[in-house]
C-alpha cells in the first residue's frame, strides 16, 4: 500500500526546501524550458557542456515539491558527468518512476535518486518527477522546450 | 443562517441516495468528495433511469414509427420539457440539448455572434471566466478582427461593477459572464449586468455551469439571452448539457453543425433547416444522457431548496472557519457569504497545491488542485494554482473536519 512517506522522503522534502544548484548560469551553452501544464510546474535548465562533459548545471523554477526536489537532485547527480552517461541516467530514472508499482523498483546505479522510487505508486505525480529530466534531455539535444503533458 | 433551518435538511437521507458516497477509496478511507465543482456524483434515480432506458426503451428518436422509437422520443422530449421548467424557460423549444456548457457557448459564439461580428467590435467578458467562456469568443473575435474586453475583479474576487458602464460601448456585441465562478465561488449579479447590457441593446450569455446545481435558476427573471449548463455538474450524466436561448434569437440563428435530424428537407441544391431546437441538434443525440439529466432535474426538484441553501451556507462558513485556523492558509475568493457558493479555493504557504492534493487524497479526500481552467484568475492573484474544495448538498461538517485534518497533516509534513 502506498504511503505518503514513500513519496515524500525526507531527502525530497529537504531538497524542496533548499534546492541545490538553483541558479542561472551566465556561461551556459545549453538551455531548455520545461512545463508541466497539469500542475503548473515550470523549470528553466542551464547547462554548460565542455567537450562531452556536463561541466556545470543550474536550474530555476517553480512548482510542487516533487518537481523542485527532482530538479535539485538531478543537477547534483549529473554535474561532472559525461553527456552520454547523463542520458543513460535519464533512462534509468524514467524506468524507475514509471515501473510496475506492484514490483520493487530497480534503483541500481541511481544513488540518491532512489528517493524517487515511491513515485511510481502515485501515477498522477510521475510527470512532476520527470519534468527536470525531460528538460535536461531537451537541453542536451538542443531542443528548446520540454513538456510532460 | 439559522441552525434550525439546517437541521431540517436530512443529510444522511440524501447521502443514501448516492451509492458512491458509501465506498472506501485510498487506503480504505471513506470517500470525502469535495470536487463537486468539477463534477458531481449521481443519485441512484439517475443511474436507474439511464439503465432502464437502455434495458427497456432504447431506440433512436424522431425517426421510426415503431413502438420503442415512440417511447424514446416521448422520454427525450419529456426531459427537454423538464429542463425548460427547471431553468424557467417560456417553452421547451428554447432548450437545446448539447454536450455541455462548453459546447453551448461554442454554439452561441458560432451561430449567434459570428454572423453579426464586424472588425472593431467587442465582446465583454470578466476576469473570472472559465476558459470555456473565454476561448470560444476569442476564436470568433480573432477570425473577425474583433476584440475581447474584460470586466475586472477586485482582491475579494468580486466583479468591479462600477467599471461596467464604461466597458459597454457602441461596439459591444455580446456580454459573457459566469453566474457563479468555478474557482472563486463568487455569485455574480447577473440581473444587474443584464439590465445594464440590455439598456444598450447588448445580449448577455450566462455560463451557468456552477449555478445550476446550487441556486434556483430562472432565466426569465435573470433576463439573459442565453444560459448554458452541464448535466454532469447537476448530478446527471456526462456528455449532456443545456443551452437556453430566447426563442426569437434561436429562431434567427443559422445551424451550428449540419447533419441528420436538423433538416426539414434536403436536396443537393438546397437544404431547408428544421426549426429550433432541432436545427441545433444534428445527428443522433445523447438520448440516454438527456433522460438521465431529466431524472437529475426531478431529483433536484424534489429537494427542499430553502433547507439545501441554508445547509450549503452553513458548510461554507464552517469549512472556511476550519481552514482559516490553519497556519499559512489563505482563502482565494472572499466574496461576502451571501454572494458566495460553497466553493473554497485556498493556498498554503510553503506547500504547493499539487503536494497538498496528494496528501489529502491519501486521506480519502477528493479536491481539485491547479488553475481550474481560470488562468486569468490565477494571474490576477499572482499564484500558479490553488487547492479547491467544492461542496454539494450531500457534504457534511464532518467532511470539512476531515479536510482540515488532512491540510494540517500537510502542514506538519512540509513544515
Amino acid at each position: 500500500m502506498a504511503d505518503l512517506t514513500d513519496l515524500y522522503q525526507q531527502v525530497i522534502i529537504e531538497h524542496n526546501r533548499s534546492p541545490r544548484n538553483f541558479k542561472h548560469l551566465p556561461d551556459a551553452n545549453r538551455h531548455a524550458h520545461g512545463d508541466n501544464p497539469l500542475c503548473g510546474d515550470k523549470i528553466d535548465l542551464f547547462v554548460k557542456v565542455e567537450g562531452d562533459v556536463i561541466a556545470d548545471v543550474g536550474f530555476q523554477g517553480k512548482g510542487c515539491a516533487i518537481s523542485q526536489a527532482s530538479a535539485s537532485l538531478m543537477t547534483g547527480a549529473v554535474k561532472g558527468m559525461p553527456v552520454a552517461e547523463a542520458e543513460r541516467l535519464f533512462q534509468a530514472f524514467h524506468a524507475m518512476v514509471t515501473g510496475d508499482p506492484t514490483r520493487p523498483a530497480d534503483t541500481s546505479g541511481l544513488g540518491k535518486l532512489a528517493a524517487f522510487a515511491g513515485v511510481k505508486q502515485f501515477p498522477a505525480r510521475v510527470k512532476c518527477a520527470n519534468l527536470a529530466w525531460h528538460t535536461l534531455h531537451a537541453a542536451l539535444t538542443n531542443g528548446a522546450t520540454a513538456t510532460t503533458e | 443562517m439559522s441552525t434550525a433551518v439546517a437541521a431540517r435538511f436530512d443529510v444522511a437521507r440524501v447521502r443514501a441516495d448516492f451509492p458512491v458516497l458509501a465506498r472506501a477509496v485510498r487506503n480504505g478511507k471513506p470517500l470525502v468528495y469535495l470536487d463537486n465543482a468539477a463534477t458531481a456524483q449521481k443519485p441512484r434515480s439517475v443511474i436507474e433511469a439511464t439503465r432502464r432506458f437502455y434495458a427497456e426503451d432504447y431506440a433512436s428518436v424522431h425517426r421510426g414509427v415503431h413502438f420503442l422509437s415512440e417511447r424514446a422520443t416521448v422520454a427525450y422530449e419529456a426531459a427537454r420539457a423538464r429542463a425548460a421548467r427547471f431553468l424557467g424557460a417560456a417553452s421547451p423549444s428554447e432548450i437545446v440539448f448539447v454536450r455541455g456548457t462548453t459546447e453551448a457557448i461554442n454554439l452561441v459564439a458560432a451561430s449567434y455572434l459570428r454572423p453579426r461580428l464586424q472588425p472593431g467590435d467587442e465582446v465583454l467578458l470578466t476576469t473570472m471566466e472559465h476558459h470555456s467562456n473565454i476561448v470560444p469568443w476569442q476564436l470568433v473575435c480573432e477570425e473577425k478582427g474583433a476584440k475581447v474586453r474584460v470586466l475586472p475583479i477586485d482582491r475579494a474576487g468580486v466583479l468591479q461593477l462600477d467599471q461596467l458602464p464604461g466597458l459597454l460601448t457602441d461596439r459591444t456585441r455580446m456580454v459573457g459572464v459566469a453566474h457563479i465562478s468555478n474557482s472563486l465561488g463568487t455569485i455574480n449579479p447577473v440581473r444587474e449586468i443584464v439590465e445594464a447590457a440590455h439598456a444598450r441593446g447588448i445580449p448577455v450569455a450566462v455560463d451557468g455551469a456552477q449555478a445550476a446545481p446550487h441556486v434556483s435558476v430562472d432565466v426569465r427573471e435573470l433576463g439573459c439571452d442565453f444560459y448554458a449548463c452541464s448535466g454532469h455538474k447537476m448530478f446527471g450524466p456526462t456528455g449532456i448539457g443545456l443551452l437556453y436561448g430566447r426563442a426569437e434569437l434561436l429562431d434567427a440563428m443559422p445551424p451550428y453543425q449540419g447533419g441528420g435530424s436538423m433538416i426539414a428537407n434536403v436536396t443537393f441544391e438546397k437544404t431547408r433547416f428544421a426549426d429550433a431546437p432541432a436545427r441545433f441538434e444534428a445527428g443522433t443525440p445523447d438520448i440516454a444522457g438527456a433522460i438521465g439529466l431529466g431524472a437529475a432535474i426531478d431529483y433536484l426538484g424534489a429537494l427542499p431548496w430553502d433547507a439545501v441553501e441554508a445547509h450549503e451556507a452553513d458548510l461554507l462558513s464552517y469549512a472556511t472557519a476550519r481552514l482559516r485556523e490553519i497556519p499559512g492558509v489563505a482563502i482565494v475568493g472572499e466574496a461576502p457569504a451571501a454572494q458566495k457558493a460553497c466553493v473554497i479555493s485556498f493556498t498554503m504557504d510553503g506547500v504547493h497545491p499539487h503536494d497538498l492534493g496528494t496528501v489529502v487524497d491519501q486521506e480519502g479526500i477528493a479536491v481539485r488542485t491547479g488553475h481550474h481552467c481560470t488562468q486569468p484568475v490565477m494571474d490576477f492573484f499572482g499564484i500558479p494554482a490553488t487547492t479547491r474544495a467544492s461542496f454539494a448538498f450531500y457534504n457534511t461538517r464532518e467532511d470539512a473536519d476531515a479536510l482540515a485534518r488532512a491540510v494540517r497533516k500537510a502542514r506538519e509534513l512540509f513544515g
